[in-house]
């Protein structure tokens, strides 16, 4: 393989590439994309992924059902979303292009296995006539390339099967989109060599694909250039590649590290939540206990069993399992002892959309309990800020003897952006401060122990796992005496052990940051989100800004309770705009709580925002104001 | 949270000392109360602390027994006992727990955590109190009632197949199964000290009488004057056989099943042999079922009590393995455990 300084062709610096990997579910698109991110992250860019793919293992091959993609954008600058449309599409089969073709610009690259755009092929895609001999893609540039034969060509001396040489033909893309982007090559031919240690025909073909790709874009007299995409500038540090299911795991460990308690994970394997699980059950030196239950029920009810022991129970889930889990939730409430419920959200009702992203389960996590049952809700917003969330959460849980919930979603959980690696130092150390001794003298002068004697500040009760003699107490879910934590019937007493639970969450806006807003002056727009909208929002902003326009942003983390000041921010504004991933979840919370006559911008289609999209809401609200203000100059 | 209290010997106890100061609101007449009695008298005996013992329960009214015990406690929700215990028993090895459960919480609403504690073989001893009917929401069948059971949900009679809980428990694996009732404490006392003593999942069916919703339903076989021949007595290593003139026992037939038969018919060399170790639970399954209901001669006593290991030991035997292996968790380390770069 040839050095790029000598390579004939045209060498183009660009600042930012989308590309999108796109096959068939069994083609090994996911692995081409995350290991061109990998390369990528080496390098310096900035980036950030979005893998889309069917919920089944293996739809019927060659349709549009099946179509597995993956998207990356890198760039020389720091970036907030996996982009809102590729410049390059890599299409394995003819379904990849036509499920793609859409969301492609105009001008854009295609790059095609020609070999796979049989009749049969066309026919399972739908198309009535082969799209590479009409016109129809005459607004793009296609690279007609015969990626299956030259893979197979590749390893033909191998005595490799041609099905089975065919299958390493990803590598071959990425070797070609390698070569395109002028990544390194030497990192991958290693971490080939690595992965497939010990399969000697499948780690020889695959490196012969690759190199075979790369080689093609080089010599080949196809493409007139190749691109750079410089290193971004990035605060200085130590940077990992990380998704926000790895950052969700790691950060429990640090919860669990920095507050001294075990760690339980009760929970049922569900899409796309189990990488928390796998990822946990890897890292069993830190005394991390994992429990795959029977159902989504006895993982929660097994990870309240653990918090009653006094460790830090926690339970993982999405759509379907919240619903499952809803009445130990409510027992978590009554109990209150702490408990992490993590919800990667998904497209609901019921199965729903498996594999798709939405943030509709907000006012569930607000609301979906009998009777009064408040408790705290935590959101993400980037595949990184996971691991703070996770890590606030369980602070939030152990300090106040509560069941919280941290929302993220299917967008966060698989993709990816760096993340610059925290020190080990400046997290926050949690102090469970376990009730030591008797805290009530009875009438009769003896020391007891009341396990509802709430502190005056926090009003959490204490926490007394078993194992010390003189605090033996009981507990459940019927209504407990304030105090004593005695059943109890009286209706004044339900009265008060009701609002002290309600009052003990919203006080803990108090213990939580004012609300932050990037903040520019003169804005008489605001944009709020929450989740994994961060990033689609921000870019809006940016873009909004670089128009010469003014705008706010505020991205909650804190859901309930919200921000002690976040009232008094949205009433600075003329116009509050809330783009949600659902039909209207946290406008309906604001407008109920503060009386703002919030936007609500939404889309549920199982796709995070696009930018543009954003821009363009944000920019109708300024024109609005716009109007009004020339209504009112020409009165 | 152990190690201080593991020092000194454990203080010698009475009853009293497990026994709450709430009051215990059971109908009067309950066979509830002797149960507790038994339970609350054969604690001091067991050897055991009051702060490493916790008893977990869901919903009906044996739930309301941890509020009766002074040790520490839970009463949850309706049929996910054994879930929670799992959690708790599985991260802090150094506690007893105790579930107590009925038939509709056990068997019906919470059938699935109860079959899968017992495959897993969670370090718990299950105490199922059976009064084939729902006592708390007043008086509909149960899982175990039998059929064409006129209750107020069914005034046309049950269509339902009851559950035989043995069968169940040794279908789901479990390592140690056993019946008693709650008429017979002494007997109630042994067979919970057995179920105690078992490391792994224990399960005790416990006929237990409910005078208001279903009263006598075992009185045909636990009331004193047919107990002599209507329960039997299994004792492991002894022929089993039962009788005022001990001139009953058990035998197998050619078709694998299990009968009873009078000892003067079949000769004492026919009759079986009570055998608790066995690995294959076939056996025990057929003792399960020689009883079609309360009203023939009933099997009572340790059906089953095999070894296998269990699931909380292995999962911390697990933990030090990887620690071993790999030292004590490095979170630095697990940081960069993917591909790191560096940024000037």
């Amino acid at each position: 393989m040839s050095d790029t300084t000598t390579n004939p062709k045209n060498h183009q610096l660009i600042d930012r590439v989308v590309i999108r990997f796109a096959g068939d579910s069994g083609d090994g698109m996911q692995l081409a994309g995350d290991r061109f991110t990998t390369s990528s992250a080496l390098l310096g860019n900035d980036l950030a992924t979005f893998p889309d793919f069917p919920a089944e293992i293996r739809a019927p091959a060659g349709t549009l059902a099946g179509v597995s993609a993956f998207q990356v954008h890198i760039s020389d600058h720091t970036i907030s979303t996996p982009g809102d449309a590729p410049n390059v599409l890599v299409a394995m089969n003819p379904a990849a292009l036509r499920a793609n073709l859409a969301s492609l610009p105009q001008g854009a690259t295609i790059i095609v296995n020609t070999d796979a755009f049989d009749e049969r092929s066309l026919t399972k895609a739908g198309y009535e006539a082969d799209p590479l001999s009409d016109d129809s893609l005459t607004a793009f540039t296609v690279y007609e390339v015969p990626m299956t034969s030259i893979t197979t060509q590749s390893s033909k001396d191998l005595g490799v099967k041609p099905r089975d040489a065919e299958r390493s033909k990803n590598f071959f893309a990425l070797g070609l989109i390698s070569w395109l982007y002028t990544r390194p090559v030497e990192p991958t031919l290693a971490w080939i060599a690595e992965k497939y240690a010990g399969k000697e025909l499948v780690l020889e073909s695959n490196l012969r694909a690759f190199k075979a790709g790369y080689n093609f874009g080089e010599t080949a007299e196809l493409f007139e250039s190749n691109y750079e995409v410089k290193p971004a500038v990035l605060e200085p540090g130590e940077y990992t590649n990380i998704t926000g299911n790895t950052a969700t795991a790691w950060g429990l460990i640090a919860a669990s590290i920095q507050s001294g308690l075990p760690l339980f994970l009760g929970t049922y394997p569900i899409t796309p939540a189990s990488d928390i699980l796998h990822e946990l059950s890897k890292h069993k030196q830190f005394g991390v206990r994992t429990f795959q239950a029977e159902d989504e029920i006895s993982g929660i009810g097994a990870a309240l069993g653990a918090a009653f022991g006094g460790a830090l129970g926690v339970t993982t889930t999405s759509g379907p399992g919240v619903d499952l889990k809803s009445e130990m939730m409510g027992l978590a409430v009554s109990l209150e002892l702490p408990l992490l419920i993590i919800d990667v959200q998904r497209g609901g009702p019921s199965t729903g959309l498996p594999t798709k992203t939405e943030q509709a389960d907000l006012l569930h996590a607000m609301y979906g309990r009998h009777g009064e049952s408040p408790l705290p809700i935590i959101a993400a917003g980037t595949p990184s800020q996971c691991f703070d969330a996770t890590i606030e959460a369980a602070r939030i849980a152990i300090k106040y003897r509560t069941p919280v919930i941290l929302l993220t979603d299917g967008y966060l959980a698989n993709g990816t952006e760096p993340w610059k690696l925290p020190a080990i130092e400046d997290l926050p150390s949690i102090d469970p401060a376990f009730a030591t001794g008797p805290n009530h003298t009875e009438d009769d002068g003896t020391e007891s122990f009341w396990p509802f004697l709430r502190d005056e500040t926090t009003l959490a009760r204490p926490w007394a796992p078993p194992g010390l003699a003189g605090l033996e107490h009981r507990i459940g879910g019927l209504e407990k005496a304030d105090g004593s934590g005695n059943v109890s019937y009286d209706g004044a007493n339900h009265e008060r052990m009701t609002r002290l639970r309600a009052a003990k969450i919203a006080g803990i806006a108090s213990d939580i940051p004012p609300t932050d807003v990037d903040h520019e002056d003169g804005a008489e727009v605001l944009v709020i989100g929450w989740g994994s909208t961060y990033g689609a929002i921000a870019a809006g902003v940016q873009r909004t800004r670089a128009r010469g326009h003014k705008v706010d942003q505020v991205h909650l983390t804190h859901l309930n309770p919200f921000p002690a000041d976040l009232g008094d921010v949205l009433k600075r504004y003329r116009r509050v705009l809330v783009p949600e991933v659902n039909l209207g979840q946290l406008s309906r919370l604001l407008r109920a709580e503060f009386l703002v006559d919030a936007v609500s911008l939404t889309q549920v289609s199982g796709i995070p925002f696009r930018a543009a999209a954003m821009e363009q809401a944000i920019l109708s609200l300024i024109d609005e104001l716009a109007a009004e203000a020339d209504g009112e100059g020409s009165r | 949270m152990t190690d201080v209290s593991n020092a000194v010997p454990v203080p010698l106890t009475t009853r009293k000392d497990w026994s709450s100061d709430q009051e215990v609101r059971w109908c009067p007449g309950c066979g509830d109360y002797s149960i507790l009695a038994a339970v609350q008298m054969l604690m001091p005996d067991l050897g055991v602390r009051r702060e490493n013992t916790v008893f977990l329960s869901g919903i009906g009214c044996a739930a309301r027994f941890p509020y009766y015990m002074s040790t520490y406690g839970m009463h949850s929700i309706h049929g996910r006992a054994p879930a929670i215990a799992t959690g708790l028993a599985t991260t802090r090895p150094d506690l007893d727990v105790w579930v107590v459960t009925g038939d509709g919480d056990a068997l019906s609403i919470g059938g699935n955590h109860l079959i899968h504690a017992l495959r897993r073989n969670v370090n718990i001893t299950i105490l199922m109190f059976n009064n084939q009917i729902y006592g708390l929401t007043k008086g509909q069948y149960s899982p175990t009632s039998e059929m064409a059971k006129v209750t107020k949900s069914t005034p046309f009679g049950s269509l339902e197949q009851p559950f035989n809980p043995l069968s169940v428990a040794l279908g789901a694996e479990a390592t140690f199964v056993a019946r008693t009732h709650d008429m017979d404490r002494k007997h109630m006392m042994e067979t919970f000290r057995r179920a105690h003593e078992h490391k792994g999942a224990s399960f005790v069916e416990i006929y237990q009488n409910c005078n208001v919703f279903n009263d006598g339903a075992f009185e045909g076989i636990t009331g004193k004057d047919h107990r002599a021949d209507m329960l039997i007595s299994l004792v492991h290593g002894e022929p089993i056989r039962f009788g005022s003139e001990s001139q009953f026992g058990v035998v197998m037939q050619r078709d694998g099943s299990v009968e009873v038969a009078e000892v003067a018919a079949v000769g004492e060399d026919a009759l079986l042999i009570h055998d608790e170790r066995k690995d294959n639970p076939g056996l025990a399954f057929q003792l399960s079922r020689l009883s079609r209901g309360p009203y023939e001669p009933t099997p009572i006593g340790v059906f089953r009590d095999v070894e296998r290991p269990e699931y909380g030991q292995q999962m911390a035997e697990q933990i030090d393995t990887a620690t071993e292996r790999r030292g004590q968790g490095d979170f630095a380390a697990l940081l960069r455990s993917g591909s790191s770069w560096n940024v000037e």
